[in-house]
C-alpha cells in the first residue's frame, strides 16, 4: 500500500524496495490505462524514463556504500504539472491553441525546484484555457472528466469517451484528475479565485491554495498577476505540507514574492478521527439569501455520514 | 505674437543591465543579441527593477532641483506596436520618482553675444520608462524588421513646463540638461545616437491671450537641428495665422490618459534616508537619498562660477569652457602647469586652441597641441624668449609638428625673441625715417599712430622685436 503517499513511496524507493523506473513505468502505464479521462495534455515519456533511469542509477551508484542520499523527499517521486507552467524543452499550452508548439527555454521555480528535489516530470495536466474558468470544461484539446463520474452518474460509461460524465472542476481539472486516478503522486495547479480547491474538492484529493506571495510565479503564465498563485494536489494533507515547504521561499526573480516561516511541524499520516475538530461556518443571513444553505445543509448531511456521529449533535 | 515652446525628453540611463531584466544594454551589438526572455515577453516572466537605474533617477533629481518621491510607483502603458512585444510599456504615470525641478541653464547673449543670461525652466516630473526595439522597415521587401537589442533599456523621461520662447533658448536648455547628465555620469547624452532623445511642443500666441494649438517637433538629432527646427516651426505657425489660418494639431496616438494600469508585477518603489531604514531590510534592496546626494558631482553651473572666482577670467569665458567637452579640464591643465597667469592663458585656449579645433572639427581630445605642450610655449613667452606676436606663430607651428617642442620650433625658426638694443635701434630709425607724415601726426599729439610705427618694425622683424623696448625707442626717436 505504498502506492498512495509520495513520503511512503519515497521511503520505499530509498530502501530500495521500488526503482525510480519501475514506479515511472508504472504511472505511465496509468495514464494510458485513464487517457478517457484526458487530463493529460502531453506526456513526456521519454524525458520521465530518462529522469527515472538517472534517479535509479545514481541510487544504485551510492547504494552500495550505504551511503545512498537522495536529493529529497520526493526524488525519484512521479509527479505532474498544469500546463500553464513553463517546462523547458517541453510543449506548454496553456490549453490553447495561441501556445500551441510553444516550448519554453526555462522551467517556473516551482516546477525548478521539484525536478531539483529529483522528481520525476510525467507530463502537462489539462485546464481552462489559460486558466479562466472553473469546470476546465473550456480546454482547446477538450474537457477533463472527473474520475469519480460514475459515482455521480451511476453508469459503467468510465472507459467511454461518452456524453455520460461528471466534469473535474477548474481550472486545475487535470491535476486534480491525474491526482485522484493515482498517475501521480503530486500535481501542480493554479489558484486565482478558487483554480486549485475547487477541482480538487470535486475530485476529492487535497488541494492546497498557498498565501500569495509565499510561491513564485516565475514561469507561471498568469491569468491576474497579483491574485494567481501556484497550487498543491496531493492525496494526503501531510503530503501538501511537505510540497508547500520545499516550494515556498523568496525568489529574486518574482518581486511579489515575500519570506515566510518555515513549517514548523510534521503532519501524522494517521488521524485519530475521535479528537479532530472540524470547523463549519455560520450560516448566515447572507448564505440564506443567497440560496446557499440548501447546498451547506446537504453537504453536511453528506460529510456528517463519513464521520463518526457523535462529532453531530443534531443527528 | 510670440512663440512657446515646452520639452519631452527621453534620456537613455548609463547602466550595464536594463531597467527590468538583466541583458546588456549595449550599443551597435549584433541584431537581437541582447534580449533576455522578458525582454521578448516570453509568457511567465517578470519584471525585476535594476537598482543602478533607480539611483540614476534620485541623482538626476537632486541635481535638477526636483523633489524626490520617497514611495513612486510603476504602471502599464497598453499600446500594439511591433516593437514592444509585450503590447505594454512600464512607465510612471501615477506617481513618478521626482517632480517639481528646475533645470537652470544661461546662453551668451546681447549686443555682443558676450553676456551670460541665465534662465530657467520648471520640471514638471522625471519618471523611469522602459525604451521600445527598433524597427527597421524595409520597403524593397515589404517587410519591417525587429531588434530588441533596445527593449527594455531603461530611460528618464524628463517632462518640462512651455518656459521657452524660441529655438535659441531650448537649444541652450538642452545643451545645459547634456552638460549636467554627462557630469552626472547618469547618460551619455549623445543625441546622434539616440541617447538623448528630444521632442518639441511647439505654439504661438499674443501675451495675454491663451495658448495657441501645438505641434510637435519629433526625430531630431543634434542640437542645432532642435533651435532651427523649432524656429521654422513658430515661423510658419505666426505665417498661417497672419493668413487668417488654422494651425492643425496631429496629436499622437498615443498621447491620451487611457490605456493605463498599475503594473501588479511591481511593488511600489520606495526610498530611503541613512538612520531611518527599517530593521530587516535586506540591504542590497536600498537606496538611500542622502548617500545619492553626496555623490553628486560639481555641476556645470557652479563649476563656470568657481573657473571665474578662482581664476579671474570673464564669465563669457567661463562659459565657452565649459560648453565645449574638455575644455575647461585642458585650460585648468595648462593653469596648473605654466607660471603664465590664468588671465594670459585663457586667450589662447578661446582664441588659437578652439579656432584651430573648430577649423579641422577635432574634439579637444584630439588637439594636436596638448596642455603640457602649450603650457610650456606659455613659459617661454612669460620669460621673455619670445614675443607674444612670434609666439602665435610657434602655436600654428606647433599644431603642424606636435612632435617638436616649442623651443626647438623657435630654435628652427629663429623665432626668438629680439632685444638687442643695437639691433632694435636701427630697425626703429629706419621705419622713423621712412614714414615722416606718421612722425609728423605722432608729434602733433596723435598718439595712437605709435601702434601704426610698431607694426612696421614688427613686419621688419618678423615679429619677433620686444614689443616693450620697441615702443620705448620710438617714443623717444619721435618726440624731439
Amino acid at each position: 500500500r505504498s502506492g498512495r503517499s509520495p513520503r511512503r513511496v519515497s521511503k520505499a524507493l530509498r530502501e530500495g524496495r521500488v526503482s525510480a523506473t519501475d514506479l515511472c513505468r508504472k504511472c505511465l502505464q496509468r495514464i494510458r490505462e485513464t487517457h478517457y479521462l484526458n487530463a493529460y495534455i502531453s506526456v513526456t515519456e521519454e524525458l520521465a524514463m530518462q529522469q527515472a533511469e538517472r534517479r535509479r542509477k545514481l541510487r544504485l551508484l551510492r547504494g552500495y556504500t550505504f551511503m545512498w542520499e537522495p536529493r529529497g523527499i520526493l526524488d525519484g517521486v512521479p509527479f505532474s504539472v498544469k500546463d500553464n507552467f513553463c517546462t523547458q524543452g517541453v510543449e506548454t499550452t496553456c490549453a490553447s491553441l495561441m501556445l500551441k508548439g510553444y516550448t519554453p527555454p526555462f522551467n517556473a521555480t516551482v516546477v525548478q525546484k521539484l525536478l531539483d528535489q529529483g522528481a520525476v516530470l510525467l507530463g502537462k495536466t489539462n485546464l481552462d484555457e489559460f486558466a479562466m474558468g472553473s469546470g476546465s470544461t473550456d480546454s482547446s484539446f477538450g474537457p477533463v472528466r472527473n474520475p469519480w463520474s460514475e459515482a455521480v452518474t451511476g453508469g459503467r460509461s468510465s472507459t467511454e469517451l461518452g456524453s455520460d460524465w461528471a466534469i473535474a472542476g477548474g481550472s486545475s481539472g487535470g491535476s486534480a484528475a491525474a491526482v485522484a486516478s493515482l498517475s501521480c503522486y503530486l500535481s501542480l495547479g493554479s489558484d486565482t479565485g478558487g483554480s486549485t480547491r475547487n477541482p480538487g474538492a470535486l475530485c476529492g484529493v487535497v488541494a492546497l491554495k498557498p498565501t500569495y506571495g509565499v510561491l513564485s510565479r516565475h514561469g507561471l503564465i498568469p491569468l491576474v498577476n497579483s491574485m494567481d498563485v501556484p497550487g498543491i494536489l496531493t492525496r494526503r494533507v501531510c503530503d501538501a505540507a511537505i510540497v508547500l515547504d520545499i516550494l515556498r521561499g523568496p525568489d529574486e526573480r518574482d518581486s511579489t514574492t515575500v519570506p515566510s516561516p518555515a513549517l514548523d511541524c510534521a503532519l501524522t499520516e494517521e488521524l485519530d478521527l475521535t479528537r479532530i475538530t472540524v470547523g463549519i461556518p455560520q450560516v448566515t443571513d447572507w448564505f440564506q439569501d443567497a440560496g446557499q444553505e440548501v447546498v451547506v445543509s446537504s453537504a453536511l448531511a453528506g460529510t456528517a455520514g463519513g464521520l463518526p456521529s457523535d462529532l453531530f449533535p443534531w443527528r | 505674437m510670440v512663440g512657446v515652446v515646452g520639452l519631452e525628453v527621453h534620456a537613455q540611463i548609463n547602466s550595464t543591465s536594463k531597467l527590468f531584466s538583466g541583458s546588456q544594454v549595449s550599443f551597435s551589438s549584433p541584431p537581437n543579441s541582447r534580449v533576455s526572455y522578458f525582454d521578448a515577453s516570453l509568457p511567465g516572466t517578470l519584471p525585476v527593477l535594476n537598482r543602478r537605474c533607480v539611483e540614476a533617477a534620485v541623482m538626476t533629481g537632486l541635481a535638477l532641483n526636483c523633489t524626490i518621491n520617497m514611495k513612486s510607483l510603476f504602471d502599464r502603458k497598453h499600446y500594439f506596436y511591433a516593437d514592444m512585444p509585450a503590447g505594454y510599456q512600464i512607465t510612471q504615470q501615477r506617481l513618478p520618482i521626482a517632480v517639481s525641478g528646475l533645470l537652470i541653464y544661461s546662453h551668451l547673449g546681447g549686443p555682443k553675444r558676450n553676456q551670460v543670461i541665465s534662465k530657467s525652466i520648471r520640471i514638471k516630473q522625471i519618471q523611469l520608462e522602459q525604451d521600445s526595439g527598433k524597427s527597421l522597415h524595409d520597403e524593397h521587401q515589404s517587410q519591417t524588421l525587429i531588434d530588441l537589442n533596445r527593449a527594455g533599456v531603461g530611460l528618464m523621461e524628463l517632462v518640462m513646463e512651455p518656459d521657452m520662447s524660441c529655438g535659441e533658448e531650448a537649444a541652450a536648455a538642452v545643451r545645459e540638461l547634456q552638460l549636467i547628465l554627462q557630469a552626472l555620469g547618469t547618460c551619455q547624452g549623445n543625441m546622434s545616437e539616440g541617447q538623448l532623445r528630444v521632442d518639441a511642443n511647439v505654439s504661438v500666441h499674443r501675451p495675454g491671450e491663451p495658448l495657441g494649438v501645438r505641434t510637435e517637433v519629433k526625430n531630431i538629432n543634434s542640437i542645432r537641428h532642435l533651435a532651427r527646427a523649432i524656429d521654422h516651426e513658430i515661423q510658419r505657425q505666426m505665417e498661417l495665422l497672419e493668413q487668417g489660418g488654422v494651425v492643425q494639431n496631429e496629436t499622437r496616438a498615443f498621447d491620451q490618459k487611457t490605456g493605463f494600469m498599475p503594473e501588479p508585477n511591481l511593488p511600489p518603489l520606495l526610498l530611503y534616508v541613512s538612520g531611518r531604514v527599517p530593521a530587516g531590510l535586506d540591504p542590497s534592496q536600498v537606496v538611500l537619498v542622502d548617500r545619492v546626494k553626496a555623490l553628486l558631482p560639481e555641476l556645470p553651473g557652479v563649476r563656470r562660477e568657481r573657473l571665474v572666482e578662482e581664476y579671474g577670467i570673464l564669465p563669457e569665458h567661463s562659459y565657452t569652457l565649459v560648453n565645449e567637452d574638455g575644455l575647461a579640464d585642458y585650460f585648468e591643465t595648462v593653469v596648473k602647469a605654466t607660471k603664465a597667469e590664468p588671465r594670459k592663458v585663457i586667450g589662447w585656449v578661446v582664441k588659437e586652441l578652439l579656432s584651430n579645433l573648430n577649423q579641422q572639427n577635432l574634439k579637444v581630445n584630439q588637439s594636436l597641441v596638448a596642455a603640457r605642450a602649450l603650457a610650456e610655449l606659455l613659459d617661454l613667452l612669460e620669460t621673455g624668449h619670445v614675443s607674444s606676436t612670434a609666439a602665435k606663430v610657434v602655436f600654428q607651428e606647433l599644431w603642424k609638428n606636435p612632435e617638436k617642442g616649442a623651443e626647438k620650433i623657435i630654435q628652427e625658426q629663429n623665432l626668438g625673441l629680439m632685444s638687442d638694443a643695437a639691433t632694435l635701434q636701427i630697425i626703429c630709425q629706419k621705419v622713423v625715417e621712412s614714414h615722416p607724415e606718421e612722425v609728423k601726426a605722432i608729434q602733433n599729439g596723435n598718439h595712437k599712430v605709435l601702434n601704426k610705427l610698431m607694426g612696421q618694425v614688427q613686419k621688419e622683424t618678423k615679429g619677433r622685436a620686444d614689443p616693450v623696448q620697441v615702443r620705448a625707442i620710438l617714443q623717444e626717436l619721435t618726440s624731439s
